[in-house]
């Protein structure tokens, strides 16, 4: 098998493009330059030297405005210029193809492609024809990955939970269809939690999911029973009339996290979601907005996690 | 022209045997083994010391991408490539542009294809118009034109009773079907085998039972209508299972499975190689191991080289969106002699799996080297290693998961009907 496409010869993180592969190292410095960030956010003046001069290409070929918006200000927060190319909407549709279409930005002379695409493995391709100074972020390839959101998942979990032995992790939903529900996995694995679990319906939970070293149950009262963390995950709106959901009534019945639901875990358990969330259909309102509820902050270190991935990887050449 | 090979190992895949002998062609045939005929005058001598000296590779499914793909490669550089990988007989498929349902196309790819005197080329017709799974062909008028039997590729049939009526309407004539069992239903948008590595990378899957139910369905209508079915690269343990269990029944379908899928599997995808989505997908270990038993034990007639080249605008895309295919003429026999090595095969016996056992499905003469055999013949150098690079490649299509595998089995000289046409 080839080498891991992410990292350099001296095993830096050269792109991030998946957690799956990386060292417990790489991931724990990304999570500890992340806190040194923190403070950035609350000064009277938001932004730190260490992208000043670098281009950040945000390259989105799916759209989206809360990821993109969160690396834009990531990156200004750093001090890069970012440019913003929404690329459904232009040369793609035109019949260019995507190494050309990259080629043709990269010799504008970026420093950093941040790619969104809805075809698992894009970033792949993308990392592979470029020279090698320039860095590839993945916000988000198909339903492959998308690490930034694991990331600043688990600086989450650790913000509120310290340590990663000895916890009990659900991730509940959409496992089949979720990048971010992989990228959660790995994260939660290498960083040392005991156990993972995925809870969803047969229709959504991926073959042989468990050779990725997570416990797999189809009822919500014994996938949460006694978990500290409770990962949801969105439900898309075109899987809730078909052949893997009857409807999302019918989901939320099953597996819409209640109160009641949420009482079967430990009692300081937290609930995280990615967002967007659909209100009573994969969480009530009540648990959304409850105290045990860590949905917004996960958006505030959503902020200094990317700004910490950047700088890691315009620190290593 | 009159011919000596001259201490050649020659490797009689029909006989068995392996003997160190001299081979006299004479004309198209061969004319004695051993000792030349009388009267016999050499006009060339080949040197075959060290080669092995048998039978011409016969491929059962070479995309030759003619007509329609020129772009992608053409009569003249497949036709090169085969007899550079010691094919001297293909069969190709009908998934061409427009695709072969109509007697002058087919009878146009015959004539194009005998004019380069290369390898002899056999097109399989399709079995519906337009392969849109609707209308049955002109299959005699298309058997008159050429075609050695009917297949509807990898495309699917509006429903079951199209396939019912098909295989009624060739069996009526004798005509044999060739078919790949899939599902298109449970095969729709999946991109890699429903298993570990297609859920480790957020692909889209093809489960294993989209053979299967496929498989069933055809086995069902082959005893229902008597039909003389091959079926067309197996991918799954189960299926082989099924097969096996169908001839111990005595029905007479035979298959064959490709290359590709006796050494690779969806591990070999790694880190989004495209080169490594093909059609049927690589399946799992289980399956691989299991495609190499059938190889093994007979239940699986033919290796195949599935020989479909793609420019590298097909597959310098996102792995979902890549074109499925890989090129496989010139690997065919290396891959061939590496599955032989592996399973402790001798010789003669990893030979005819290219060569008599194809020929049988393809209902030609036997290729043999007894005296009167059509001197069809592949020398190669059993023991030359090579590393495999585009460069290295005649086939226009450059796209393989094997570039940069060392591999062993290099043909040196290849004859069509007594006619030199390929020396290395």
């Amino acid at each position: 098998m080839q080498r891991n496409p992410q990292l350099n010869e001296r095993g830096e993180l050269q792109h991030l493009l998946s957690i799956e592969g990386l060292p417990a190292a790489v991931l724990l410095q990304i999570l500890d330059t992340a806190r040194s960030f923190m403070s950035v956010s609350e000064r009277e003046i938001k932004k730190v030297p260490l992208l000043r001069g670098k281009s950040v290409f945000n390259l989105f070929f799916e759209p989206s405005t809360r990821t993109r918006t969160t690396f834009e200000i990531a990156a200004k927060r750093l001090s890069a210029d970012v440019l913003n190319l929404n690329i459904a909407t232009s040369s793609q549709t035109k019949g260019e193809s995507l190494i050309d279409t990259v080629a043709n930005l990269a010799a504008m002379h970026a420093d950093m492609f941040v790619v969104r695409h809805a075809s698992s493995g894009a970033p792949y391709l993308i990392a592979r024809h470029l020279s090698p100074e320039i860095h590839v972020v993945n916000a988000g390839d198909g339903r492959h990955a998308h690490p930034t959101q694991a990331l600043l998942d688990v600086f989450t979990i650790r913000h509120y939970k310290g340590e990663f032995t000895g916890l009990k992790v659900a991730i509940v939903g959409d496992v089949l269809h979720s990048r971010v529900a992989r990228s959660e996995i790995h994260a939660l694995t290498t960083l040392g939690v005991p156990e993972v679990r995925v809870v969803g319906p047969r229709t959504l939970i991926p073959t042989q999911v468990e050779k990725l070293g997570v416990k797999v149950f189809h009822d919500m009262a014994s996938g949460l029973r006694d978990v500290d963390v409770i990962m949801m995950l969105r439900l898309q709106n075109e899987r809730m009339n078909g052949a893997l959901l009857p409807s999302a009534q019918e989901y939320f019945k099953a597996y819409g996290l209640t109160e009641e639901r949420l009482a079967v875990a430990a009692k300081d358990a937290i609930v995280m979601h990615p967002g967007p969330m659909n209100r009573g259909v994969e969480i009530d309102s009540a648990v959304a907005d409850g105290t045990q509820s860590v949905i917004l902050p996960q958006v505030t270190f959503g902020i200094a996690v990317r700004m910490a991935v950047m700088a890691i990887l315009a620190g290593n050449g | 022209m009159n011919l000596r090979i001259a201490n050649g190992l020659l490797v009689d895949p029909v006989a068995g045997t392996e003997r160190k002998a001299d081979l006299f062609v004479a004309g198209e045939t061969i004319a004695s083994v051993g000792a030349a005929p009388a009267g016999f005058t050499a006009e060339r001598t080949i040197d075959a010391n060290g080669l092995v000296v048998c039978p011409g590779l016969v491929d059962l499914s070479a995309r030759l991408r003619e007509p329609g793909f020129e772009y992608r490669a053409t009569l003249e550089s497949e036709m090169a490539a085969a007899v550079a990988g010691g094919i001297t007989r293909l069969a190709c498929p009908p998934d061409t542009e427009p695709p072969l349902d109509e007697p002058g196309l087919v009878e146009m790819l015959k004539r194009r294809a005998a004019s380069l005197r290369l390898a002899r080329v056999h097109p399989i017709g399709a079995l519906t118009q337009g392969l849109r799974g609707e209308r049955l062909t002109e299959m005699a008028e298309l058997t008159e034109a050429g075609c050695v039997a009917f297949s509807q590729d990898d495309r699917p049939f509006a429903d079951l009773t199209i396939l019912w009526r098909a295989l009624q309407y060739a069996t009526t004539y004798g005509f044999p079907v060739w078919l790949r069992p899939e599902d298109p239903g449970l095969a729709r948008g999946g991109v890699a085998h429903d298993g570990e590595v297609a859920t480790r990378l957020g692909l889209a899957g093809i489960p294993a039972l989209a053979e299967t139910i496929s498989l069933a369905a055809i086995l069902l209508l082959v005893r229902e209508t008597g039909a003389r079915v091959h079926l067309s690269r197996l991918s799954t343990a189960d299926g082989v299972e099924m097969v096996r269990k169908a001839r111990a029944e005595g029905m007479a379908v035979t298959c064959d499975v490709s290359a590709h899928h006796i050494h690779l599997s969806e591990m070999d995808i790694g880190y989004f190689d495209a080169h490594c989505r093909l059609s049927p997908p690589l399946r799992s270990l289980r399956d691989r191991e299991a495609l190499v038993r059938g190889l093994v034990d007979g239940t699986i007639d033919a290796i195949c080289s599935d020989h479909t080249p793609v420019d590298e605008d097909g597959k310098e895309l996102p792995f979902g969106e890549a074109e499925p295919g890989a090129t496989g003429l010139e690997l065919l026999l290396p891959l061939a002699l590496k599955w032989g090595a592996e399973a402790k095969m001798p010789l003669a016996q990893v030979l005819a799996r290219v060569t008599s056992q194809p020929a049988r499905v393809l209902e030609v003469p036997e290729p043999t080297l007894g005296p009167g055999a059509a001197a069809d013949l592949c020398l190669f150098d059993r023991d030359a290693w090579w590393r495999v690079e585009p460069a290295s490649l005649k086939s226009q299509g450059k796209n393989t998961p094997f570039t940069g595998y060392e591999l062993q089995g290099r043909v040196h000289t290849t004859l069509v009907g007594g006619r030199i046409v390929f020396e290395a």
